[in-house]
């Protein structure tokens, strides 16, 4: 996000500046250490973990606009640090962590922004959010209440878009075959847009689409909520 | 037998399940996920079934029509019998298969056709000859459409499943509501006496291994009837 | 040989994954399955309670299966059947192919059952000279190919009613036909033959009942019902993890099993086998075996964290809605149990070295675990395999790059810079594409690498 997709984080910033609230952003933090956790490097992963963890200590919420990294956050730095002198911190820092959907809607109540996106769009579900968070309602809430935007439902709209981090790289031929079926739902709804809220998920399906001569743009969540 | 793998494989299994493994989690929300819930009874879970006996019979009905059961409603054996003839008539039966049972005699022998009764012949291989096999069960489940059957209920294990037509008769009394129902019935049926073999038929032979299509009659029986009779019966 | 099962995996789904016949072929088989499932699910009172005691009862099973395994046992020996214990594969194999031998068999027919695969008992019995005849219809047309069940559940769902025409035609000489219908009756005649003809029936077994001493076996097709009718021994395999404490179980069992696994409210027959014919009935078997195999379940026993795996019920829900199974396709997985519940037992049965390959091809989507009516966490199983694999041989050149990793998030102003530097190259990877390190290769094979950005958040909140 910080250096591929800064937009996702001014728009993150300007839409809870606009609700009255205050951001900080930890210039610390570059990752959360999911891609060594993933690859089985669990001790690689705890050693940039810990630092996470140091910098995000205290008590305020800690919004993540990746379903990705909110469930290594929430859902697997408690496994990560189990039974260690960190397991506390990381079982704190998992409460307060939340994605950035489920934060608006669930935590503060929001889902009108006063937002306005001319287009027809159509929404991916990133698997992290989806099945380790439960978060499906969230976005669409907050995508019906954009003025002059239309969503339309792709078919297998749960189906993973295979990405999957290294799976990427290690799997290109098994990683391609999911994100072509992925894309061709995505191109049959005849959207403009391609809506997510994880941009990992969003880097592979542009990168295919791309490659394909495509006119369908992939945009995060945040953006699209960002724009008025 | 061979006590010593035994032993071998127990011991292992011992070892292994020294360290208890974590329970399983993320309950409905109506059960606590670290209780362990034991169920005596799935019957809140499963699909519901009507309370009152009519309700019962309707679902039964409807179920074996998605089945494509051919399910008769006779308040007695004069229309039972006459049902079978009409199918001895149609399907152009030749040789019937069944096993003796008060319910079941008259009704064979109104038929009039050469019958092999399984008491007389063990050997379940004859029955390849066989245009139809008539036996009585030990319940229907209204749930799912089922037939709940034995080796001692219905004339062992070959004769309702060799003949390409397989007739059930039953008594409305014989009606159950569901699944969990069914199992009770074989526990306290049988106690610790059962039948080597029994089985839940429900609907007709089946298969769906060419392009997951449809097609009845696989193996077993292509034709199932199920012929309810009336209280009086 | 960690290389030889690997490689072999991605050669042949880099060969599957490009078919867009396969794809779309198995696209359309799940679809109808799709919907039923739904449909039926959706009649469930409560479906999710359902998953939840099915993996209660899975669980206290498991957990005590020593004492549920000698009560399923004493139970079944008092009724004359015979239980033989088998440690692996090979002790399975040798009783069975010696208790032919004492029978003097000639035919042998079997209904479905996905672990006498698991131990090859097929090779075993023809290498002794036996007919083995595989009698439900998905696996009789696999055998007739020479090739393994594609599926747990739908062994023959890889292939189109013509290419089973046209190999019923070559093998059985029959006339062709464009009809499931005819091809399955073309089938049923042959088997007929073979059913009366057989000296003995093998099956598999669903469940085992410890309360009664029972084997539960699910089909639809009526084959396992004649195989353990006719022939005058009967002989079940089963793995030790199948026991299951009380009948009742079977009234949550049964549906389940058949609305994850095919989308039927129950299958067609349900059968429970609990000895050879007894005294007062008129027909079955003389003798009946249990083949109780161990094979390695011990082992994946003894892993308290992945247990529950154990908990399988051979449904084929995960396969069918795997994104990588449906890609790749079933053959491509080299092992006996395709899908996602293969990617985690198969390293605890057969070696974590050799098939630790399956847990990283995966997206960790989740799916999966999603659909499981036993409720087994399968994807993050996946997770744990790759850390045991790591923590037991890391690859030095992984571990030197996530170690570089872990070190550069700790000075973010450094990556930034790096990043501001790389920028204006990003254009130019592709041309300098075969000398670049496997991964970005991968990634450049069907995609275009994101543009870095003209400024970084991190630069953008400095200015604030």
């Amino acid at each position: 996000m910080d250096q591929l997709f800064p937009s996702v984080g001014i728009s993150v910033v300007r839409i809870f500046e606009k609700l009255g609230h205050t951001v900080d952003f930890k210039e610390s933090i570059l990752c959360c250490g999911q891609p060594a956790f993933n690859a089985g490097f669990w001790d690689e992963s705890r050693d940039i973990a810990v630092r996470v963890l140091q910098s995000l200590s205290g008590e305020g919420p800690v919004v993540v606009p990746s379903g990705s990294c909110t469930a290594m956050v929430k859902n697997f730095y408690p496994e990560l640090f189990r039974a260690r002198s960190e397991a506390a911190v990381a079982e704190q820092l998992s409460r307060r962590t939340f994605e950035f959907s489920s934060f608006l809607v669930d935590q503060l109540g929001v889902t009108d922004l006063g937002s306005r996106f001319p287009a027809r769009v159509t929404f991916h579900d990133g698997c992290h959010g989806l099945r380790e968070l439960q978060i499906k309602r969230q976005p669409r809430l907050l995508l019906e209440r954009v003025k002059d935007l239309t969503l339309v439902e792709m078919e297998d709209q749960t189906s993973c878009c295979g990405f999957g981090g290294t799976f990427a790289v290690k799997f290109p031929m098994i990683s391609t075959a999911m994100g072509e079926t992925k894309s061709a739902s995505a191109l049959s709804t005849e959207a403009e847009y391609l809506v997510s809220n994880d941009s990992s998920c969003l880097m592979h399906l542009q990168g295919l689409l791309n490659r394909q001569n495509k006119k369908l743009k992939t945009v995060h969540l945040a953006e699209v909520l960002a724009s008025y | 037998m061979n006590e010593g793998k035994r032993e071998a494989i127990l011991g292992r299994i011992r070892e292994a399940v020294r360290v208890a493994a974590p329970r399983p989690h993320e309950g409905s929300g109506r059960y606590d996920s670290n209780a362990i819930e034991v169920p005596q009874t799935s019957r809140e879970w499963l699909p519901s079934v009507p309370l009152d006996a009519e309700g019962r019979l309707n679902l039964f009905r409807e179920k074996c029509s998605q089945l494509r059961t051919e399910f008769r409603f006779l308040s007695g054996q004069e229309g039972a019998a006459a049902a079978l003839a009409d199918l001895r008539n149609k399907q152009k039966w030749t040789v019937l298969g069944s096993h003796h049972h008060p319910m079941l005699d008259p009704l064979v022998q109104s038929l009039g056709l050469e019958t092999l009764y399984v008491e007389q012949h063990p050997q379940s291989k004859s029955l390849e000859r066989c245009s139809v096999g008539i036996t009585a069960c030990d319940a229907l489940i209204a749930q799912t459409g089922s037939i709940l059957l034995t080796a001692r209920s219905a004339g062992g294990r070959a004769l309702s499943v060799l003949p390409p037509h397989h007739v059930v008769v039953a008594s409305v009394d014989q009606l159950l509501p569901d699944l969990p129902a069914a199992f009770e019935l074989l526990y306290e049926k049988y106690g610790d006496n059962y039948p080597s073999f029994a089985t839940l038929i429900t609907g007709p032979s089946r298969t769906g291994d060419i392009e997951r299509i449809l097609v009845l009659g696989a193996h077993g029986p292509r034709d199932l009837t199920i012929i309810l009779l009336g209280t009086n019966a | 040989m960690s290389f030889t099962f690997a490689s072999k995996f991605k050669i042949q789904a880099t060969k599957v994954t490009a078919d867009l016949d396969h794809r779309a072929k198995i696209r359309a088989a799940l679809k109808s399955y799709e919907t039923a499932r739904d449909e039926r699910k959706a009649q469930y009172q409560d479906w999710q309670a359902a998953r939840h005691g099915a993996a209660s009862i899975k669980w206290e099973s498991l957990n005590h299966l020593d004492a549920y395994l000698v009560d399923f046992v004493t139970k079944l020996s008092a009724r004359g059947t015979k239980v033989f214990w088998a440690g692996n594969a090979q002790e399975a194999r040798d009783y069975i192919v010696a208790l032919a031998k004492e029978k003097r068999a000639h035919t042998i027919i079997k209904s479905k059952t996905m672990t006498s695969e698991e131990i090859h008992l097929n090779e075993a019995l023809r290498q002794a000279g036996y007919e083995v005849v595989e009698s439900d219809l998905g696996e009789f047309i696999v055998q007739l190919r020479g090739e393994a069940p594609y599926h747990l559940v739908f062994p023959a769902m890889h292939l189109t009613r013509h290419e089973i025409s046209d190999l019923f035609h070559e093998k059985l000489h029959s006339a062709p036909s464009e009809h499931p219908e005819e091809l399955t009756m073309i089938a049923r005649k042959e088997l007929r033959f073979k059913y009366i003809q057989a000296d003995i029936g093998i099956s598999g077994a669903n469940f085992g009942i410890a309360e009664t001493g029972m084997i539960s076996i699910t089909e639809n097709e009526g084959n396992g019902r004649l195989t353990t009718a006719l022939p005058k021994v009967h002989v079940a395999l089963m793995g030790i993890e199948k026991v299951i404490p009380r009948l009742s179980d079977l009234a949550l069992f049964l549906p389940l099993l058949a609305t994850a696994g095919t989308g039927q409210q129950i299958t067609c027959y349900n059968s429970l086998i609990g000895g050879p014919r007894q005294s007062d009935e008129p027909d079955g078997p003389d003798e009946f075996h249990l083949v109780l195999l161990d094979n390695n379940r011990t082992q994946l026993l003894a892993d308290a964290e992945q247990r529950d795996a154990l908990h399988c019920i051979r449904c084929g829900a995960c396969l069918n809605a795997c994104p990588i199974f449906r890609n790749v396709g079933g053959h491509t997985y080299g092992t006996t149990y395709q899908g996602p519940i293969g990617s985690v037992i198969t390293p605890h049965l057969r070696g974590l070295m050799d098939w630790k390959h399956l847990s990283y091809a995966s997206s960790l989507c989740g799916a999966c675990t999603e659909v499981c009516p036993v409720k087994i966490n399968l994807h993050h199983h996946l997770l744990h395999n790759r850390r045991n694999a790591v923590a037991s041989r890391p690859d030095p050149s992984e571990r030197a790059a996530f170690r570089l990793f872990a070190f550069l998030t700790r000075y973010p102003g450094l990556v930034n810079r790096l990043a501001r530097i790389s920028r204006p190259l990003v254009p130019f990877v592709r041309v300098v594409k075969p000398i670049l390190p496997a991964p970005i290769k991968g990634w450049l094979s069907s995609r275009d690498l994101p543009k870095i950005a003209r400024e970084s958040f991190r630069d953008y909140w400095k200015k604030r």
